[in-house]
């Protein structure tokens, strides 16, 4: 299979085998004009497998969504048809707007303009709570 | 600290110092009459409430300052389908500290963000209460001379239960308490409350269904409702109820300075006939809640009485 090489834009690297359609939908990249190769299984000296996504234009990422859904991804920003800068990413403090409470109890079920924050209160076991209830989040109702 | 959201909010210095200006309140009303003479709080009670609402206007009346506000969201503009963080906004164009319940949880940490006057959290559904366990602590100081080295018995609802798992986070953050859970198996502690307090903190705990086995070893006997509608069926419901009624009977082999502590209301979980025991303190709660929300008020409001 042959991928042309970017000359400026975003290689998302070592993405968690299967994991890169969820990622290509949460970051909306199928709202994109520009080329974006989606890469699945491809081998990996680190983890066996990986997925990999290449976007032909640099353009803005959330990265604390990036983050929460798999905090092993590198960013590659690629500047004539070099990488200019490599980001590694971790597990985000805050996140704001990324995961939806689902607690019907919870003051974000009925005020509409509210900001859903969550807070990282468990790195190891990676679990996040609402600011306001302190529901555990649940990674399928992320935005 | 700008709001009270949370008991966590609190320092341990902050905890100590509201409890030196309730002691302090306590021993000489008069020094407080008019501290806050011309400052307005503001209830807003989204739900009812007696004893919390009262409390926080008496003790506003008490410093000298004055109230308003609402007692349920009937009254309000939240009836003609205002925001809750609109109401607030409002509200803090006209008063100088806010108490605020509501039956949604969080709701006070949202509305603190659009507004520049302090808010307290006065409970958002079961979530937090942090007033509640700011008079807990102030009768447990108060009775036991301390807040540390205690074998804190909880018992009831320790599931659903918020002013349980406040004071178990609260008094966790002091040195040898160790702690008896006593419920249903139905109504146990939750694991997040275990995970994240107890055995993060490597606190010594004990869950059992018996109440009567390990009374003779508590200092302290916190005791929440069991309520029917936490019951899967019925016939349990009718099994269980028994065992957590506080009697006279199951108190003989209580320690003679045992304190008796419950949040209030009370339904038939405590018998009347334990209210002339001198170990039951939970009257003593009520009081001491109102000194705590006049210390609250005056550290919020950043006035300081010599």
């Amino acid at each position: 299979m042959k991928i042309d090489s970017i000359v400026n834009g975003i290689v998302l690297d070592h993405i968690a085998a299967g994991n890169s359609l969820r990622i290509y939908k949460f970051l909306n990249l199928d709202d994109l004009e520009c080329s974006v190769a989606v890469i699945r299984n491809c081998r990996s000296k680190k983890y066996g497998k990986k997925d990999v996504i290449k976007i032909d234009s640099i353009i803005d990422m959330n990265l604390d969504v990036l983050g929460y859904i798999d905090p092993n991804i590198t960013v590659n920003i690629i500047r004539d048809g070099k990488i200019a800068e490599k980001k590694h990413l971790e597990l985000p403090e805050r996140l704001v707007n990324v995961i939806k409470c689902h607690n019907p109890r919870c003051i974000t079920s009925i005020e509409q303009e509210v900001d859903h924050i969550f807070k990282l209160t468990d790195r190891e076991n990676i679990i996040y709570r609402c600011a306001y209830c302190e529901t555990k989040s649940d990674k399928e109702e992320i935005w | 600290m700008k709001h009270l959201m949370d008991i966590n909010d609190l320092t341990l210095s902050q905890i100590d110092q509201l409890i030196a200006t309730a002691n302090d309140i306590i021993a000489d009303k008069d020094k407080y009459k008019d501290v806050c003479k011309g400052k307005k709080l503001a209830t807003l009670f989204f739900e009812p409430s007696t004893r919390t609402r009262l409390s926080f206007e008496a003790a506003m009346i008490e410093l000298g300052g004055s109230i308003l506000g609402f007692s349920e969201a009937q009254s309000s503009s939240a009836a003609k389908g205002e925001s809750v963080t609109d109401t607030v906004q409002t509200v803090g164009c006209y008063a100088d500290i806010i108490a605020m319940r509501h039956p949604k949880e969080g709701a006070p940490l949202a509305a603190s963000k659009r507004t520049t006057v302090p808010i307290i959290n006065a409970g958002d559904g079961g979530h937090s209460h942090p007033t509640q366990t700011l008079a807990d602590i102030l009768t447990i100081h108060r009775e036991k001379g301390r807040l540390s080295n205690m074998t804190v018995g909880v018992c009831g609802d320790l599931k659903f239960g918020r002013t349980v798992h406040s004071l178990i986070n609260a008094l966790s953050r002091y040195q040898g308490n160790k702690y008896v859970c006593i419920s249903p198996t139905e109504l146990v502690i939750p694991d997040y409350v275990k995970a994240n307090i107890l055995e993060k903190n490597k606190i010594e705990y004990i869950e059992t269904t018996d109440m009567e086995e390990y009374m003779p070893s508590l200092d302290i006997l916190y005791m929440t409702r069991v309520q029917r509608e936490r019951f899967f069926n019925e016939a349990d419901y009718v099994r269980l109820k028994d065992s957590y009624i506080l009697t006279p009977d199951k108190l003989k082999s209580a320690k003679p300075d045992l304190s008796i502590m419950h949040p209030l209301p009370r339904v038939n979980e405590i018998s009347v006939k334990v209210d002339d025991d001198p170990r039951a303190c939970y009257f003593k709660q009520v009081v001491n809640g109102k000194y705590m929300r006049m210390a609250l008020i005056l550290m919020l409001l950043g006035i300081e009485v010599k």
